[in-house]
């Protein structure tokens, strides 16, 4: 059992490997408890025997590399994901946010766009949205493409509204969409301001000098590597007393970049670069 | 009535883990089985409960005066051995060999995240046949799956018998797909867990 279990991270070693070389995605250092399940998921939908033979095909086929990513990167989300987070974002962030005449915001890893929305709602809510810029990345291009639309199924709305509530929204969340036949459009206003771009955590650099990072169950799929890299562009891109949102269950405990922030507030994760 | 003693285990290598998942009155069977872990048990111990993705923060109203420490699992922490880790609510918990756990909101598997398969399929792979799993009261089928990837890793496998869960369902799965884990009542589980050594 020992040894087909290193047969296979070897394979995963080796699979990552190539997909880096040949087009340049990087998942080397994805946390490998998880990326183990996704690639088995990926190998059983996408049929072949191993991950070598996988291999084969992929790097002969772009096409396969397409349904390969979507295994790898995709984060499910929803708009406004533990209401208490943006309640803080409010209540804390937000008088400090306000001091600013002009407002840069970086959601690192949208996805989908869930968090992208939550956010321009509520600076719209607290009249900023006209004064932000947002910055909107992920490596899924796939994923940025739906998150540019802002169509989500009707299913998910009721969750959306439920989740808006608790956050402290002030209008009804039926304000800020209508509904189309496959499901629910969010106003092209909200995202005037929001640049939706392909950006790596692992292989890029920063972009722009922002006050606000918001990067939530984004780091828990790296390893601890690539989580040091993706927390050193959070500090080079945020201002000072600037502000880094993270996901509920994370944290820069044991993190070489501990130090460049001071905790703002423990429960919602929300730190303050120093 | 005292229980009477359970069954030995197959001789194997020492343990690395203990897993553990349940569902509806699975709480129930954490509190008495909990307090029966060893101070000294020397291995860390992961715990999947289904409960409300609204439930947050409620595991220290569940567990608030125990011997051992049991705390909600956080993304890259290295489990401490003799310290007991539960997924937190909406996330799956997956664990590394070294005991470093990761965390994903990846989708909910048998409707359900965390999940008991996720938990127990990462754990039988971090520690192969130094692992024990135990599979307690539940309604539906989550875990089943999980534990028979730890038998086939070489691991122990426990059920909590049937006739004693609060809902057998769970059990029931799981024996199907592991025919000769062991079953045991709460108490007889106590017993055997107060025995556990690293």
């Amino acid at each position: 059992m020992r040894a087909e279990h290193e047969l296979i991270d070897l394979e995963i070693d080796l699979f990552l490997e190539a997909i880096y070389r040949r087009y340049r995605h990087d998942f080397r250092h994805y946390a490998r408890p998880t990326l183990r399940r996704r690639l088995a998921q990926a190998l059983a939908a996408l049929g072949g025997d191993s991950l070598s033979l996988l291999q084969r095909r992929v790097l002969r086929d772009p096409a396969l590399l397409a349904h390969v990513l979507r295994f790898l990167t995709v984060q499910v989300s929803d708009l406004f994901r533990d209401p208490g987070f943006y309640l803080a974002v409010r209540t804390r962030v937000v008088p400090l946010l306000r001091t600013y005449p002009s407002l840069k915001v970086w959601v690192a890893g949208c996805g989908r766009g869930e968090e992208v929305y939550s956010l321009a709602i509520l600076l719209e809510e607290e009249d900023l949205l006209v004064r932000t810029i947002m910055y909107a990345t992920d490596v899924s291009t796939e994923a940025l493409r739906t998150a540019e639309l802002g169509v989500y199924s009707i299913e998910r709305a009721q969750n959306f509204s439920r989740n808006h509530q608790r956050a402290g929204g002030k209008r009804s969340l039926a304000d800020y969409y209508t509904a189309a036949c496959d499901g629910v459009a969010f106003n092209r206003r909200l995202r005037e301001n929001v640049v939706f771009s392909d950006h790596s955590l692992a292989t890029d650099s920063v972009f722009a000098e922002v006050h606000l990072v918001t990067c939530r169950n984004v780091l828990i799929y790296f390893d601890a590597e690539l989580r040091a890299r993706a927390l050193g562009l959070f500090h080079e891109a945020l201002v000072r007393k600037g502000f880094l949102a993270l996901g509920a269950k994370e944290n820069l405990r044991s993190s070489e970049h501990a130090a460049g922030f001071v905790e703002l507030d423990r429960d919602h994760r929300i730190y303050e670069r120093q | 009535m005292t229980p009477e003693p359970p069954p030995p285990d197959l001789p194997s290598r020492e343990l690395g883990a203990i897993v553990i998942g349940g569902s509806a009155g699975g709480i129930e069977a954490l509190r008495q089985l909990i307090p029966a872990l060893p101070t000294d048990l020397g291995v860390p111990v992961f715990i999947v409960l289904h409960l409300g993705a609204d439930s947050r923060g409620a595991w220290s109203a569940v567990f608030p005066h125990s011997a051992v420490t049991v705390r909600e699992a956080e993304d890259k922490e290295v489990a401490a051995p003799g310290a007991v880790y539960l997924a937190p609510p909406d996330y799956h918990l997956l664990v590394d060999d070294r005991g470093v756990m990761a965390l994903s909101i990846d989708e909910p598997v048998n409707l359900s995240r965390p999940a008991i398969d996720v938990l127990f399929e990462s754990a039988a792979w971090a520690y192969e046949d130094r692992l024990l799993g135990i599979v307690l009261s539940g309604a539906n089928a989550d875990g089943a799956k999980g534990l028979a990837t730890i038998r086939q890793a070489g691991g122990r496998c426990w059920v909590q018998s049937p006739a004693t869960a609060a809902a057998a369902t769970m059990p029931r799965a799981a024996l199907a797909a592991v025919p000769d884990a062991r079953v045991l009542s709460l108490a007889q589980m106590a017993v055997a867990l107060s025995a556990c050594r690293r």
